[in-house]
């Protein structure tokens, strides 16, 4: 499988410099195998490749192809003959002002809209361009251009008293899979500036936020007015999982990639524990483990109904009829589909509301299903599936499905409590009958 | 031929008797003359009725009309498709979604039922049609029969005279002309054939008291109900004129005869249309008619007490007793069954029918429709012509000569004139009566008049032609005995009417090829150089969805377009022209009413795809969706209180221009049907984004669209269709 792998990306450097595409639209993202492939790596400065090359060899080493530019390279794109390059981008660039190339403010949105995967980094000094991305993406970074997060209790103690603004935080978010199964000791080195997160969009969330006691300012001169950011709504690292499931990581501190702080040794302030080592590196390799697909990524298939006893599909139920639902569920664990367990899947027959709303059992084989009865009420409905659970992509599915009342002739023929009346006829015109022919022919 | 030759035989044969049997031989020859002509004109009447509805096929083409006529089609199509059956059991899920409609239980059938039996004939005698063919030639060929059933009416009503007039007046009449040209392929257009029937059978049964005809006439009924919702006209319309003839003494056996038979089987055979079920026995429109049932009940058996008592004193107390208990037992039950909702009130229509302001107040959605609203006079003048003097004179003849059948017509003409008058569409359902009373007006007249002009000069004329002549004539002729003057005044009178006949004539025919002709989805406009420009815009978009969109899309628009799209662009509709639920029409109106992200969450409630909306601005079509916008505000508010007209209007005032209202310009509809036109200039010497349907330049020419892109606009941006945008993806 690897060597197969590794052939697979010999032939794709050979040919990328040259003209086919072919040859690489098998290896790019698809439903079948979601994991990102190739990556472009946008680099403000030659010497980051270096200064953070445990993050790359780690993406390197999972298989990634990364492909290192020069934010101001004049032949950058990310697309050629409509086809995208790359399936993800890092931006390690955060005082690039203009991207050379084709490559620009929108041709990133597009790319995350076409469902790709994004990376940004930004630092003290970060461009209005990663500023636009960030906020294009519903994180607003600390207008204040100077300001950076700063903390006078959750720092990381130094050998030099410094200016608090190496924080140390261990306020994460609790998902075991954006983060990974193994559990981040130790507190987390965050150097950078600080971001909010736009209440108007609810997709994204923060992943590290900072402490109630910080707050964003230039540490530099004196503080002459309230921060524009304090307290537990800076975040310090947020993803966003856009409605195309496209994953994109921001993160106001480039330094948190980088080896020195992945290597460090950290003491929070006001503790005595002294990790020998820092939560970046585990932070960073899961996190982008997540934001590139390899973990927490759902495919529903094979949804299915039918009347019970049956096994094909109607184009059209009466009310009151007994169904059958089943849909299947996988997970991708980056490399193949494994079944999905979980207890909390939903199926809703929709009509404007939902007028059944049913937990699906599963077989622990990645099917789910369960049975009902058509509602009373006629029209078209659909069978509704909107799985949407922290950390994995959402589920929706929707199937339209008409639902007819009866038939004419469906109905009972004979009501028992009718019997009164059917007699009162029948005996009417019995009646009349006799009637009409005593009248008729007695003279 | 074999009569003429069996009077030669006999005339030789008793040849002494000569005198006498030539004259009888030659009335014979006159009588056999007068019904080759009478059958001719009736033929050529047949024929003109059919070939003056044909204009809309020479002037545009073969098609189906308007709104209704395409779920019509539709409707048939799936009945010769797949059965009578499948399409009795219909649920749509096309329509009204994501409710849905049951097609077969809220139709009223005999429309469909007939073009698919006729359809069914003519395969079967090897004719290959195709059913729009059928369809489209369905309204001519029933009102073709029409004329002869007013012929027959009239015979029956006064003479065959008469009959044969009415039967022309009736071909070429625009009150029906309008309902019923090749295309216009409608309930009404058979549906008027059914009520002349049915009432000509009906006093037939009268005239007669047989038991045949009545049930003739209860056949009759039953074919008008599975027809057209009119048929309450008749439910209500004949136990009025037996109520009048009870009222006036005229109680006879042939009237208990013929109201009981066709009253009981017309109801239960009424009831066999899924649409129509109970509400016979259970709907307040329809209580009149049972009410005169039992009356008439009450009247016979008092009949026969007064037979049996053969005392009128007596008979006196227990008529008193008899009738104020049964109408308290009417009134109790009518009470109660009101009461406990076993009987339902009366619908908006028919309160709107009693009331014109009555729909006006409370139901917008049927104020809205134009068919709905009040007539003008300029429109009767329009439709009747000299028919609306002639109706007079008329009712003048009918009260001269009253019988039971008199009675009738001038009942039916009375009160459809008057629903002519609160409805304009009710002119339709007038026409009939006023074709018939002025056809008597008409025929009396001539008949006198041509008595007048043929009389031998010593023998003068008989006292009953003086006494039935017509209203000028008779008192000139009364008073100028001189012969000779009374003859000229005759002859010119008699030229005068020719006259006048023959201009009705021509304003039929004009009126037919200038005004009811056009299908109103393909329009036609005169160009600057006075040649005929077509504008083809609606088929273009329908079209255009039927191959451009997914097949499960959904289309949202005005009510209007619903059976077209339906029918021509077979996309899923939000709501159609079957304006059954209010509450989902309001929807739609709120949601066009709306800002644009009110009516984005709006929208994605009900799927929608796609907003089809039409717009005349820059063809000068006022019929487009910004001028019955106001109704969509009225309707949207109707429900949802957050709607207020006063919002989209200034001082009372409804306007687009700068001086709008800031709602208006910024709502949904205000933007799709001016999107981009700011930019387009429309007529020479005027600024970009003039309105030409409403001739002022447009208050808001920036028009950006934030949840919808325009996804197609056609040639003359008639139609503009656009696409509802996926929720943002990074929001």
């Amino acid at each position: 499988m690897t060597t197969n792998l590794k052939l697979r990306q010999f032939v794709v450097v050979v040919f990328f410099s040259s003209i086919s595409l072919l040859p690489i639209s098998t290896l790019s993202f698809s439903a079948d195998s979601p994991t990102d492939r190739r990556i472009l790596v946008l680099l403000d400065d030659v010497s980051l490749k270096s200064s953070h090359s445990i993050f790359f060899s780690s993406l390197q080493s999972r298989g990634f192809e990364l492909d290192f530019k020069l934010a101001d390279d004049p032949k950058l794109t990310l697309q050629r003959y409509g086809q995208y390059l790359y399936d993800g981008l890092i931006l390690f660039a955060p005082t690039t002002e203009r991207f050379g190339g084709s490559l620009d403010l929108a041709a990133v949105l597009n790319f995350v809209d076409s469902g790709h995967d994004v990376i940004v980094a930004a630092d003290a000094n970060a461009s209005d361009l990663i500023r636009n991305i960030a906020s294009e993406c519903g994180v607003n970074f600390d207008e204040d251009s100077s300001a950076v997060v700063i903390d006078h209790t959750s720092y990381a103690v130094s050998e030099t008293e410094g200016d608090h603004t190496l924080i140390a935080s261990d306020t994460l978010i609790e998902s075991e899979v954006i983060l990974g199964k193994k559990k981040i000791e130790a507190p987390i080195l965050f150097k950078g500036i600080g971001h909010s997160l736009n209440a108007k969009n609810n997709l994204v969330f923060k992943v590290l936020s900072a402490s109630s006691t910080a707050y964003s300012a230039d540490p530099n001169s004196k503080l002459s007015h309230p921060p524009s950011l304090d307290g537990s709504t800076i975040s310090l690292v947020s993803v966003l999982q856009a409605r195309n499931n496209a994953r994109v990581l921001i993160c106001g501190s480039l330094e948190m990639f980088s080896n020195q702080l992945l290597r460090a040794g950290v003491q929070k302030a006001g503790q005595s524990k002294k990790h020998a080592k820092s939560g970046n590196e585990l932070f960073v390799i899961e996190l982008s483990k997540w934001v590139f697909h390899e973990r927490g990524h759902l495919k529903a298939v094979n949804a299915r109904h039918h009347k019970i006893g049956e096994s094909d599909e109607p184009a059209i139920y009466r009310i009151n009829d007994d169904l059958e639902y089943s849909v299947e569920i996988y997970e991708w664990s980056g490399t193949n589909w494994e079944p999905y367990v979980a207890n909390d899947v939903q199926v809703q027959f929709y009509m404007m509301s939902p007028y059944v709303l049913k937990t699906l059992s599963t077989n622990e084989k990645g099917l789910y299903h369960t049975s009902f009865k058509v509602p009373d009420v006629y029209g078209v409905f659909q069978f509704k599936v909107e799985y949407q659970k922290l950390g994995y992509t959402s589920l929706s599915l929707s199937k339209q499905i008409p639902v007819r009342p009866f038939r004419h002739n469906e109905y009972e023929r004979f009501i028992t409590t009718a019997f009164p009346y059917y007699g009162a006829s029948f005996s009417t015109m019995l009646g009349f009958f006799i009637f009409s022919i005593v009248y008729l022919y007695s003279k | 031929m074999a009569a003429t030759a069996t009077a030669a035989a006999r005339m030789e044969k008793a040849s002494d008797l000569i005198p006498i049997f030539s004259t009888k031989a030659w009335k014979l020859k006159t009588k056999q003359q007068e019904l080759l002509i009478r059958v001719s004109i009736l033929l050529l009447v047949y024929i003109l009725a059919f070939m003056t509805r044909l204009f809309s096929v020479l002037r545009y083409e073969s098609m189906i009309h308007e709104f209704d006529p395409y779920f019509n089609y539709r409707t048939t199509l799936f009945l010769t498709e797949k059965g009578f059956y499948e399409f009795w059991n219909w649920f749509d899920s096309e329509s009204w979604y994501p409710l849905g409609r049951i097609i077969g239980g809220t139709l009223y059938p005999g429309l469909m039922v007939t073009a698919a039996i006729i359809y069914w004939t003519l395969r079967f005698l090897r004719f290959a049609v195709h059913i729009r063919e059928v369809c489209v030639l369905t309204a001519p060929f029933f009102a073709s029969n029409t004329t002869l059933v007013a012929y027959f009416f009239g015979k029956e009503l006064w003479d065959s005279g008469a009959g044969l007039v009415a039967a022309a007046l009736i071909a070429i009449c625009p009150g029906y002309i309008s309902r019923s040209v090749a295309g216009s392929y409608d309930n009404e257009g058979v549906a008027i054939f059914a009520l002349l029937l049915t009432f000509y059978l009906f006093v037939k049964a009268v005239n007669t008291g047989s038991l045949a005809w009545a049930l003739a006439s209860a056949f009759g009924y039953f074919y008008m109900v599975s027809a057209w919702g009119g048929y309450v006209f008749i439910i209500n319309l004949i136990p009025l004129y037996v109520m009048v003839l009870l009222v006036t003494g005229r109680y006879s056996m042939r009237l208990y005869v013929a109201y009981n038979c066709m009253y009981i089987l017309g109801m239960l055979l009424a009831m066999q249309i899924r649409f129509v079920g109970f509400q016979h026995v259970q709907s307040g429109e329809h209580m009149a008619a049972m009410g005169v049932f039992f009356l008439m009940q009450v009247f016979y058996f008092l009949d026969w007490v007064k037979h049996q008592l053969n005392d009128p004193k007596l008979f006196h107390a227990f008529l008193r007793i008899t009738v104020s208990s049964a109408v308290g037992l009417g009134a109790i039950a009518l009470g109660v069954g009101t009461a406990s909702g076993y009987i339902s009130p009366w619908t908006g229509r028919f309160y709107s029918l009693l009331d014109p302001t009555y729909a006006k107040d409370h139901i917008p959605i049927i104020a809205s429709v134009s068919e709905h609203q009040p007539t003008a006079w300029s429109s009767f003048m329009f439709d009747f012509h000299i028919l609306l003097i002639l109706f007079p004179a008329g009712l003048y003849f009918c009260f001269k000569r009253l019988s039971d059948a008199t009675i009738f017509i001038v009942m039916y003409g009375l009160t459809s004139m008057y629903f002519a008058g609160v409805m304009v569409r009710l002119i339709l359902v007038a026409t009939p009566a006023v074709c018939l009373i002025s056809a008597i007006a008409v025929s009396a007249t001539i008949k006198n008049l041509t008595q007048l002009v043929r009389a031998k000069p010593k023998t003068s004329h008989s006292g009953s032609g003086k006494g039935t002549t017509g209203t000028k004539t008779s008192s000139k002729g009364s008073f100028d005995q001189s012969l000779p003057f009374q003859r000229n005044g005759a002859i010119a009178l008699l030229l005068g009417a020719f006259y006048l006949l023959s201009r009705y004539a021509i304003h039929c025919t004009w009126v037919t090829s200038e005004a009811y002709s056009s299908p109103s989805i393909v329009l036609a406009a005169r160009g600057a150089h006075g040649n005929r420009v077509i504008f083809d815009d609606y088929r273009e978009a329908y079209f255009w969805l039927r191959q451009n969109t997914p097949p499960d899309a959904k289309v949202m628009s005005w009510w209007d377009y619903g059976y077209q799209i339906t029918a021509m662009g077979n996309r899923t509709v939000i709501v159609d022209n079957n304006t059954w639920n209010n509450t989902h029409i309001a929807t739609v109106g709120r949601a066009m009413s709306s800002y644009e992200d009110e009516a984005y969450e709006i929208m994605k409630s009900l799927d929608v795809d796609y907003v089809l909306v039409v717009f005349g601005g820059v063809t000068g079509y006022s019929s487009d969706d910004i001028n019955k916008f106001l109704w969509m505000v009225r309707i949207g508010g109707g429900v949802f209180p957050v709607i207020k007209e006063p919002d989209y209007l200034v001082n009372g005032e409804y306007r687009v221009d700068k001086g709008a209202a800031p709602k208006m310009l910024n709502c949904l509809m205000y933007k799709l049907s001016y999107y981009r036109f700011g930019e387009l200039t429309t007529e020479y010497g005027r600024p970009p984004g003039y309105d030409r349907a409403r001739g002022v330049e447009i208050g808001n020419k920036d028009i950006k669209l934030e949840y919808l892109e325009e996804a197609f606009t056609t040639s003359n941006w008639i139609v503009r269709i656009y696409k509802v945008k996926p929720p943002n993806n990074r929001w």
